[in-house]
């Protein structure tokens, strides 16, 4: 099970170092924002959603997709602008969307998420699918109103929404600390009569037991419930972030904390034998330079369907 | 079975509410003051009461109604939301511009937004400057997003069931100054017809004018004024702002080489210079220089006479008729 997660972890490490090295050597473009050091969350998370459930995720969001099982390959082609992009080279890597996952999408406006997943659970009390809906966003989407609307509006109505915050820190390129009075994110949840809870985001154990409580409220249609996972980004905002924000010291100590470190450390302690649990990051690194390699040898988009989509 | 009744605007919008309530039961209805008030104008009243939990009155929170619609409309209903008055949409703009209208294209169409967002412009006595702009515009300025602008009560009724019915986000801009007005026939229970179109309110060949919105009734009094004295105008309504019926704005331009523009809206960046570029682009032959009757930039002021004197009259349209005809009247 430990060693399960370890290899879910790294899958998706593997996939943002991945997609980091490509995006350097200039085979994707544009703006990537990578989620090392969070994979925790995403995968813990999760672990205890259904298919019928609906996730909703931010530009950070790669980890949160391969961990609702969407293809690795189908994500590398999507940032490649490949045809066999989940959304053929039209989302990137900051709104991506896979709804046949339960992914559905990414979103480069901090915290507009949020009321989209709201509505998914309006659906779902409608369609008798049973759909409960998961929203994750960061430290600083909780300033933004949109976030506050949603909370509201799902409390108000008892919808099923599970709200996630994953509390890095850092509003962007901004401690959060600084850009709020009250640093307990969590009470505004409360505030609105939504059950709330802050959980160490490291701890697998942790976001399990609170993503579960949440996801059985939701279900029971007891309504919404907030969950602030503490973790750390150990990558930049973006990819060519300078980091100058970061305090001497602070990098090195969140090294020690991120969840891959502290579960392999974990492991070892328990005497699972270091092949093992090596073999974890060898294999998800195999399977995702297959994965790009059979990417960058997809077909690019046709421009000629550059305007496909654009209305039903 | 199609049937004919008297109804006002307002009316006829409960009656097309009510139909799609009905017939699709997929459809939601919802926003400020809409279910147990029965909205501020009125119009949705007793359709909570007949279609219960799908009627529902929502927080004062813009977004988190756009975003729900957004978010519901991909799993398969079809929300029908109201933005008390098209001002206040600015708030949650940013699930009508980055979410609804982007949903079916980044997904490669794996999902869609097919919702409607119900809402009033217009200018009114002493309304005030955040309740009377007119801003389709910056709707029209966003490809993604479908809008209808309503006039009459048949065009009330048949373009928000279109509207339902299209799979694309939609926006049915209605005026609150027309909810209450005159009773007219209007059949309702027929076929739901695809979005797209215009309305042909006169024939001639002297002059083309393009218009939407309330202002319609005041082209219709310029244009009677200048046929009585033997001047035909060719006037088309386009209450369909996207799509947009290019074709007949080509085709009648075509024939009377003369193009006036009117709306409420403001003149600078207003959908009426799209209209005006679009001909000169199409290289059509014109007898005079196209013109624009539109809100001279400006706010909107609450004291009546000043925004008489800001916004399109009668008399505006007439003399620019005028000095339209006039230009290459050889």
């Amino acid at each position: 099970m430990k060693l399960d997660d370890l290899l879910a972890m790294w899958r998706i490490r593997a996939l943002e170092e991945k997609i980091r090295d490509l995006r350097l050597e200039g085979s994707i473009v544009g703006s990537v924002h990578l989620s090392n050091g969070q994979e925790s969350v995403a995968v813990a998370a999760c672990s205890q959603l259904r298919p019928v459930d609906a996730v909703y995720a931010t530009y950070r969001g790669h980890g949160w997709a391969v961990a609702r099982g969407v293809p690795p390959r189908e994500i590398f082609a999507e940032l490649l602008g490949r045809v066999t992009g989940v959304n053929g080279g039209r989302g990137g890597s900051a709104h991506f969307s896979a709804p046949q996952h339960g992914f559905h999408g990414e979103n480069s406006i901090v915290g507009a998420g949020a009321p989209i997943a709201v509505g998914a659970a309006l659906a779902g009390r409608f369609d008798g699918s049973g759909r409960i809906a998961l929203t994750v966003f960061g430290d600083g989407a909780m300033n933004q109103g949109a976030v506050a609307e949603a909370m509201n509006f799902a409390a108000a109505f008892s919808l099923g929404v599970v709200f996630v915050c994953e509390n890095n820190r850092y509003s962007e390129l901004t401690p959060i600390d600084d850009m709020v009075a009250q640093p307990d994110l969590s009470r505004r949840a409360t505030a609105l009569g939504i059950p709330a809870v802050r959980v160490d985001g490291n701890d697998l154990a942790q976001v399990r037991t609170a993503t579960r409580l949440a996801v059985e409220s939701a279900a029971a249609g007891r309504g919404p419930s907030f969950v602030e996972a503490h973790t750390q980004r150990i990558v930049g905002h973006y990819i060519g972030d300078a980091e100058q924000y970061r305090p001497a010291g602070e990098l090195e100590r969140d090294l020690e904390l991120e969840p891959i470190a502290r579960l392999t450390r974990e492991l070892l302690a328990e005497g699972v034998p270091t092949e093992a649990v090596a073999r974890c990051e060898e294999r998800a690194r195999a399977e995702m330079d297959a994965a790009a390699d059979a990417a960058l040898a997809d077909p690019l988009t046709d421009p000629a369907t550059a305007k496909d989509h654009l209305y039903a | 079975m199609p049937e004919i009744v008297k109804l006002n605007v307002g009316g006829a919008v409960n009656a097309a509410l009510a139909r799609a309530l009905e017939e699709m039961p997929e459809t939601l209805l919802y926003g400020e003051d809409v279910a147990k008030p029965g909205g501020v104008f009125g119009v949705s009243r007793g359709l909570h009461k007949r279609f219960g939990d799908r009627v529902f009155d929502t927080p004062i929170s813009e977004t988190a109604m756009l975003g729900a619609a957004v978010g519901a409309a991909s799993f398969g209903r079809r929300p029908i939301v109201e933005i008390m008055w098209i001002d206040f949409s600015l708030v949650a703009f940013d699930q009508i511009v980055n979410q609804a209208a982007n949903v079916r294209y980044v997904s490669a169409g794996r999902t869609g937004a097919p919702l409607t967002i119900r809402t009033q412009q217009g200018s009114a006595p002493g309304s005030c400057a955040q309740h009377s702009q007119n801003l389709e515009a910056l709707l029209l300025h966003v490809p993604g997003i479908r809008v209808a602008m309503p006039r009459t009560p048949q065009d009330s009724y048949d373009l928000l069931l279109s509207a339902v019915a299209c799979d694309d986000p939609t926006v049915v801009i209605e005026n609150r100054t027309l909810y209450a007005g005159p009773k007219d026939a209007v059949e309702v229970g027929g076929p739901v017809r695809p979005i797209g179109g215009h309305r042909q309110l006169r024939s001639g060949a002297d002059a083309t004018v393009v218009v939407w919105g309330a202002v319609t009734t005041k082209v219709l009094d310029a244009v009677d004024r200048l046929e009585a004295e033997g001047t035909s105008v060719d006037v088309l309504e386009m209450v369909w702002l996207n799509p947009f019926d290019w074709d007949a704005v080509l085709d009648s331009v075509g024939r009377t080489g003369r193009l006036l523009v009117v709306h409420e809206a403001a003149r600078t960046g207003g959908f009426g210079a799209e209209v005006v570029a679009r001909i000169a682009e199409s290289g059509v032959a014109l007898r005079s220089a196209p013109r624009r009757v539109a809100l001279d930039d400006s706010r909107i002021p609450s004291a009546p006479q000043l925004a008489a004197a800001l916004l399109p009259q009668t008399a505006d349209v007439e003399s620019a008729l005028r000095s339209l005809v006039a230009g290459g009247a050889e």
